[in-house]
């Protein structure tokens, strides 16, 4: 276990190289002048030299990539023409709008993110897998019927669909919740579940159908079994069959989804912080788009790579974990 | 005489809806298909049945019916099943519940698949010892699990029982099968193919225990099986089953003695015997051309330090014309090494040559000349042939690679040799999936004679078949040896049917050869222990019941 | 060892698949599928028809209309519904006026031939990579192996935004669409069509056809490609509304297609500021998105239990069927 823990690391190791890599190519290496970018449009050509000198441009392209990475392991200093900027341990760079170290960009941004994500990971675990199973056990029955094409209906909502609809339905007509504004936390934890209680159902619901569908086929597979025959032909009652012997191995898949699709639970919740204003990493990332400030976005883009590499690790253990069948290696 | 038969069938009938698709969920009236039909028979308490037949004999079907196991499937089941004076259709859940294992208790055939992988096998021996004894305590159906799985032959059980299935092997996962019936102490025991996936010694053992248990505790047995051997060695009495129907019932010594139905008597005169020497013309043997020499052959799976060695050190000869059987259990390397003789693996060790030339280390591309010499029947009809071509194409394809034949050629060469193998020249457009098994095996063996190979090596080509199936195709086999003089590698598990092809016989065991010689010697003087135990271990029609006529010992 | 058949329904499981005729009567059984294609089929027509269409009307996408909006409010369209008329048969935009069936066709043109062409570019580099990796040497497939699950790990709509920064502003962005989801968003395809490769090879046919002697690009054209087709259609008919999804969702965060190009998602999040004074600018772009996602999710549906009708028996009798494909349908989901 632990060698195959360590033996992955070092693999996710390698897969985060090789994305840094692509991601540096493809960010400051593609786009050509990175230092007009950097500067602003208003810039004449010495202050370009400048900024080009002080991002240190005219290196060979390697030795910018392994400075690039220096900064995310040791820190970066920058020299600017009044001083030194120093730039913290995972370094990013500095924000060409604001010269504001980009790593703390990201801490500021995070526990908003982490609100919703947090929130509506509970909302699709307990619904989506409570439908699912609620579903394969009616089988043949109206509840199922019902249950199949909301599910059905709610894969084929795009979140800022759902979140209009959510919105236009709750604060328009019914008025029954304020337009969501953003209250940390650490400020006022009643006013933040209110105002984030959209964003959590936007969210949750979407990704709910999804996982009440898969449970409800996981399930369905798992009843078909032969050791579920078995335990049938000694007389178990179906409560038990499926309490005792199908949950665990229907359960399985769910868990290893979970915690690989991150990826694209990420991809949700850029689109539902900017459908409700959440100040977070994916409202950071579009704006940061918008503006083509490329250090943001190449430290979004790492940050939620290596993200999701461990969540796949993660999924992997979880997944062997859940299910004896599976091997790891 | 007791009053009370254990087991009483009357006039059962299983149908089951036609295939999954539209026609069956718009009509679900419609199209159904009989699985069993119009089935009577009793069982006296202790006596052990016999349900023979040969696949889609409905023989599975009338076994779960005692369990009434269609409940909730969409089977329609008529007529009346009574087991132990329990109606079986008539009773409510629970009652059902309180049958399944109290009364009768069953043992399916794939022992990996039944039990549980999540939990520990004495878990699931006291779970369901718990369902039949509500009194009893974890710990107490803990202990009883040990009991049992001690009956059943588990070394050192108690500390087995935290074991989880796939740390047990393949005969210790059928026991603990057994032992879990054993745990709820039924008065019937349901058997379906109990021995079916296991090798032929782990079978035997497993065949003893059976008989043992019964000897001992007084159950009734029914063991459901294909294989008359089988049966002739466990049971009182044979239920000989086709499509469905009872073909004929009786003590096991009159129907396997003399058969009254043809049906029967065909099942029967179709069952290979080991002790049968080969028929085979004179002459044919010993100083034919050596076709392929195989010395110390060898080949390793997986690397660092999860290489296994699946054959070693093995060394063979091929002449031309003659058949070289290869027995063995499962894993002793038999299909690796037949998967090597025609290039289809590449050996990690060794020398391998065919006609003199060394072929053991050539590329695909340099292997292509030799492709065509040496040729190959698989052992499951269903996968060896592409679903989406038509049989004729499949055939064609050797042809057509070797691009000496124009188009018409082609056809003709392909509609002569489905001829050949006994097909119909005119089903070259016709799709595998509507044959029947021993066609399909039919059109793989056509396919491995198009290019005019010297060798084919015949990979358990009969062993996916039904027996009277099984025996057309060994004959056909034979046929073509002699019209045609190729040389055969035949590699079977089933030593009666390598016996029947064989001239010479190679007994093979964890990937290396243990014994070698003239295939009479070799069954009739077998010189290495594991070969006269495998040996032993077969079941013979020969050797009569030896339970026949003993009472229960209750 | 040995397995004779002794399941109950005598002769089943026999073919894997049989026929792609087959595969269409039992797609054609299916009410929803059915209807899900009628309803597709009529998108596609409408796309195709849109100049067509918008003639007939007598209006085109681009051309404002300030006298239709209320500038006093806003720009609100005068009249019930957003502006519902004899000349405009959906109503105008709030705020230009532009005309809304037409620009919900062309919004559809959009729509489907990113979706279309990034499904396809996603097909044939799955293809290419998944084939490569299973019949390739060992360098290559552990090469391809690490590729793809890079590709696999990075967050797709992360990337493609991020994409957006740093191509030249004149690149035409349909186009840029198609690329950037296409090569995003390969790596399922190919694990797919890897496993799938990995597990055709075991079978025997596959031997008897290298036996024949022929190149292993014949074996793989011949063999292995005609049974990838159903997993591959399969698995496509999920990544098309995947697709749609995606593109709507990038135009709406103002990172996809440009204006004045009409889309679905860039209406719809223009419709965000609209939603309490014009309801019907919300309706009418959400409508035509959750139509045609729906649509291609249920027809994805039929598709596969057409192609795979064990799935379907399995759900709608299943107890004693046993089920030994999980590891690579898994993998695959």
């Amino acid at each position: 276990m632990t060698g195959y823990l360590l033996r992955r690391l070092a693999g996710a190791l390698a897969v985060v190289l090789v994305l840094t890599a692509v991601v540096y190519a493809t960010f400051y290496i593609a786009p050509g002048d990175p230092a007009r970018l950097a500067c602003g449009p208003r810039c004449n050509p010495e202050q370009i030299a400048q900024v080009r000198a002080q991002l240190s441009l005219d290196d060979p392209v390697h030795t910018q990539y392994w400075h690039f990475l220096q900064g995310l392991v040791t820190g970066h200093d920058y020299s600017t023409g009044a001083g030194v900027l120093h730039c913290d341990a995972p370094c990013f760079g500095l924000s060409y709008q604001n010269n504001q170290q980009v790593t703390d960009m990201l801490v500021e941004r995070l526990p908003a993110t982490a609100s919703l994500a947090v929130g509506a990971m509970a909302v699709w675990l307990l619904l989506g897998t409570g439908t699912g199973l609620l579903s394969a056990l009616r089988r043949g029955g109206i509840t199922e019927r019902v249950l199949t094409w909301l599910t059905l209906a709610g894969t084929a909502t795009p979140v800022f669909i759902s979140g209009l609809g959510l919105l236009m339905l709750f604060c328009a007509y019914l008025a029954w919740l304020p337009f969501p504004t953003y209250v940390p936390l650490t400020d006022d934890p009643e006013q933040w579940a209110w105002n984030m209680l959209l964003p959590w159902a936007a969210l949750g619901l979407l990704e709910s159908a999804k996982y009440a569908r898969l449970t409800r086929s996981s399930l369905l597979e798992t009843l078909a079994e032969d050791h579920i025959r078995t335990f049938r032909a000694y007389g178990a009652t179906e409560r038990s069959l499926v309490g005792r012997h199908a949950l665990r191995g229907a359960v399985a898949p769910v868990i290893a989804l979970s915690a690989a699709d991150f990826g694209s639970m990420f991809g949700n919740a850029v689109l539902t912080e900017m459908m409700f204003g959440l100040p977070g990493i994916g409202q950071l990332l579009v704006h940061a788009t918008t503006t083509l400030d490329l250090p943001v976005v190449v430290a979004v883009v790492t940050v939620t790579g290596t993200a999701v590499v461990l969540a796949n690790i993660v999924a992997d253990v979880l997944h062997a974990a859940a299910d004896r069948r599976v091997v790891l290696r | 005489m007791t009053p009370q038969p254990l087991v009483a069938v009357d006039g059962l009938s299983v149908a089951f809806p036609a295939g999954p698709g539209p026609e069956a969920g718009s009509h679900p009236t419609a199209g159904l298909v009989r699985a069993v039909d119009d089935l009577s028979f009793t069982l006296r308490p202790g006596a052990a049945l016999g349900i023979v037949g040969e696949s889609g004999s409905g023989k599975s079907t009338a076994a779960y019916a005692l369990l009434g196991l269609h409940r909730g499937t969409g089977a329609h089941v008529t007529g009346s099943v009574r087991v132990a004076g329990h109606d079986v259709q008539a009773a409510d859940d629970a009652a059902l519940r309180r049958l399944r294992g109290g009364t009768a208790a069953m043992v399916f055939q794939d022992p990996l698949s039944s039990l549980d992988p999540y939990r520990a096998v004495g878990d699931q021996i006291a779970e369901v010892h718990r369902l039949h004894h509500r009194g009893a305590s974890r710990r107490a159906a803990r202990a009883r699990a040990a009991e049992v799985l001690d009956r059943v032959g588990i070394p050192d059980a108690a500390r087995r029982a935290r074991l989880r299935p796939h740390e047990f092997s393949g005969g210790m996962r059928q026991r603990a099968l057994i032992a879990m019936a054993l745990a709820c102490a039924p008065r019937l025991l349901v058997a379906d193919e109990p021995t079916t996936a296991l090798d032929v010694t782990v079978q035997d053992q497993i065949l003893g225990l059976l008989r043992e248990l019964r000897e001992e505790n007084g159950m009734g047995l029914i063991l459901v099986t294909h294989d008359l051997g089988v049966a002739a060695d466990s049971v009182d009495e044979l239920l000989v089953m086709k499509d469905g129907r009872a073909v004929e019932h009786g003590p096991v010594r009159d129907v396997l003695g003399a058969p009254r139905e043809p049906y029967s008597r065909e099942l029967l005169a179709a069952v290979p015997r080991i002790t049968e020497r080969r028929q085979r013309p004179a002459g044919a043997d010993a100083d034919g051309e050596v076709l392929l020499e195989a010395t110390a052959l060898r080949r390793e799976f997986g690397r660092g330090k999860q290489t296994v060695t699946a054959v070693e050190g093995t060394s063979l000869t091929v002449r031309a014309g003659e058949t070289v059987g290869i027995v063995g259990e499962s894993g002793s390397g038999k299909t690796t090494l037949g998967r090597m003789l025609v290039r289809l693996l590449e050996p990690t060790g060794g020398e391998l040559y065919y006609r003199g030339r060394s072929i053991g280390g050539l590329k695909e591309r340099e292997l292509r000349a030799f492709r065509s010499e040496l040729q190959m029947v698989f052992q499951d009809p269903v996968s060896s042939l592409n679903p989406r071509r038509s049989i004729g194409e499949s055939i064609a394809d050797p042809l057509r690679a070797a691009g000496k034949l124009g188009e018409a050629q082609i056809v003709g060469r392909v509609r002569e040799l489905l001829e050949r193998v006994g097909l119909d020249p005119a089903a070259y457009h016709r799709y595998p999936h509507e044959f029947s098994g021993g066609q399909r095996q039919r059109v793989g063996i056509a396919r491995a004679l198009a290019p005019e190979p010297k060798l084919i090596v015949c990979d358990e080509p009969v062993s996916a078949l039904d027996v009277t199936t099984q025996a057309q195709v060994v004959r056909l086999l034979g046929e073509l040896q002699r019209d045609l003089g190729i040389a055969l590698v035949f590699i079977a598990h089933d030593l009666a049917v390598v016996r029947q092809v064989s001239d010479r016989l190679v007994v093979m065991r964890g990937g290396r050869i243990v014994e070698e010689g003239p295939a009479d010697d070799v069954y009739e003087r077998p010189r290495h222990a594991y070969t006269q135990a495998l040996l032993a271990a077969v079941p013979t029609l020969e050797r009569p019941a030896t339970t026949a006529g003993h009472g229960p010992a209750a | 060892m040995t397995d004779p058949i002794t399941t109950q329904e005598p002769e089943t499981g026999a073919a894997p698949v049989s026929g792609a005729r087959q595969v269409w009567r039992r797609l054609r059984a299916r009410r929803s599928a059915l209807a899900a294609g009628a309803v597709l089929g009529l998108l596609v027509l409408l796309a195709l028809a849109a100049p067509l269409l918008a003639a007939l009307e007598g209006q085109d996408p681009n051309t404002y209309h300030d006298a239709l909006v209320d500038s006093a409010r806003g720009g609100v369209p005068f009249g019930d519904l957003g502006g519902i008329s004899a000349e405009h048969w959906l109503g105008v935009e709030p705020g230009t006026g532009r005309d809304m069936f037409v620009r919900l066709l062309y919004g559809a043109r959009v729509s489907l031939l990113v979706a279309l062409g990034a499904t396809l570019v996603q097909i044939l580099i799955g293809l290419g990579v998944g084939l490569a990796a299973a019949l390739g040497n060992r360098f290559v497939e552990s090469a391809l192996g690490h590729v793809t699950d890079v590709m696999v790990a990075m967050p797709l709509l992360v990337f493609a935004i991020a994409l957006m920064a740093v191509v030249p502003a004149d690149f035409p962005r349909p186009v840029l669409l198609v690329i950037a989801i296409g090569l995003l968003q390969w790596g399922g395809m190919a694990r797919l069509v890897r496993a799938q490769t990995l597990s055709l090879k075991k079978l025997d046919f596959v031997s008897a056809a290298r036996l024949t002697g022929g190149s292993t690009w014949r074996v793989a054209r011949r063999e292995l490609l005609p049974s990838l087709a159903g997993p591959v259609i399969t698995y496509a008919a999920v990544l098309l509304p995947t697709n749609i999804v995606l593109e709507s969702s990038m135009s709406f965060l103002g990172v996809g297609v440009k204006a004045p190009t009409p889309s679905w998602g860039h209406m719809l999040s223009s419709a965000t500021t609209w939603f309490r004074a014009d309801p019907m600018y919300v309706l009418l772009p959400a409508l035509m998105l959750f139509l045609t996602t729906l649509a291609f999710t249920v027809l994805g549906d039929g598709v596969r239990t057409a192609l795979d009708p064990r799935a379907a028996s399995r759900l709608s009798v299943g107890t004693k069927r046993r089920t030994a494909r999980t590891s690579s349908a898994r993998g695959a989901a």
